[in-house]
């Protein structure tokens, strides 16, 4: 019964076994720092710890709203990716962030990205990113991804 | 010495001691309240080795911080502005390139900034990115922050 297995959950098992490879073939990502550490159909976490070259507020030692920006729009991207039946690469259209309150020093900002809905040529997303819950949240991100049209050798980027 | 061209120093002065703005190897060209910035192309910067696309984070953090610059340099704020909530389109794919940027202070009121900005590579009219934000000017000892 290999056809109960749908494409989308064997690309969601591939993610989950390549978590630390999604990043690591991003150079951005791999300057940022950021990991991803959960993924299920259609959203995917993340995690962005503290890191003194990102800091954007001298006085305060707080992380720059990029690094946000950065860790909520390729968590985005991913859910897109681990929401499509067929693997389609995703290119961001727009991404829109309100900043609530402004990140504690030294610690690690919790990312969390989910694809709401997906049409023909557009992802929708929306995401999170917080210390301990979204109870509690520092920023929200909305997002359109557009979705390419299927390539040849269409790849997940991630290592062989 | 005019009042702007303090203002350029005062910013450049800034910029130098923030680590975002090193860590991306940014750069300001200010001629009095004018001002490009610059993004001089780096591996680092890469989003997608496949296609060799800039990150859409590292151009939204640029272009965060170009907005924040020019907000700067035309108000007379002491600190940085914070940002309340940016939107960045992505107009077209960037490029293994060097990346320029422009701001506009749309509204500048006694609390808050209207910003926009603006990015390209080799043609100025066709823009990489463009954002639009609003941000919170912080005004130590007004009575109104």
């Amino acid at each position: 019964m290999d056809e109960s297995i749908s494409s989308l959950d064997k690309r969601i098992d591939l993610m989950r076994q390549h978590m630390d490879g999604m990043t690591q073939v991003v150079p951005w990502a791999k300057e940022t720092g950021f990991k991803v550490t959960r993924v299920e159909r259609g959203q995917v976490w993340g995690v962005q710890p503290f890191a003194e070259h990102l800091v954007g507020d001298v006085e305060a030692q707080v992380i720059h709203g990029g690094a946000i920006t950065t860790l909520l729009d390729n968590l985005s991207g991913m859910a897109c990716a681990a929401s499509l039946e067929e693997f389609r690469f995703v290119a961001t259209l727009d991404l829109r962030i309100d900043y609530m309150r402004p990140a504690d020093s030294g610690r690690d900002i919790i990312g969390e990205a989910e694809c709401y809905h997906v049409t023909k040529s557009v992802a929708f997303t929306r995401a999170w990113a917080y210390h301990e819950s979204r109870d509690k949240v520092i920023a929200t991100a909305q997002g359109a991804f557009a979705i390419n049209k299927p390539r040849p050798k269409a790849s997940l980027g991630v290592p062989e | 010495m005019s009042e702007t061209l303090s203002r350029g120093a005062l910013l450049e002065g800034f910029l130098a001691n923030v680590p975002i703005v090193k860590t991306l190897g940014m750069r300001c060209d200010i001629k009095g309240d004018d001002m490009t910035t610059v993004l001089p192309f780096q591996d680092k910067l890469i989003g997608n080795f496949t296609i060799k696309a800039l990150h859409g984070g590292a151009i939204g953090t640029f272009l965060e911080m170009t907005a924040m610059a020019q907000l700067f340099l035309v108000s007379d704020v002491e600190r940085p502005a914070r940002t309340i909530n940016i939107t960045v389109d992505y107009l077209r794919q960037g490029r293994a390139e060097d990346l320029y940027g422009r701001a506009r202070v749309i509204k500048l009121g006694r609390r808050m900034a209207s910003v926009t900005a603006e990015a390209w590579q080799s043609e100025r009219d066709k823009p990489v990115a463009a954002l639009h934000g609003h941000f919170l000017l912080s005004r130590t000892g007004a009575a109104d922050t």
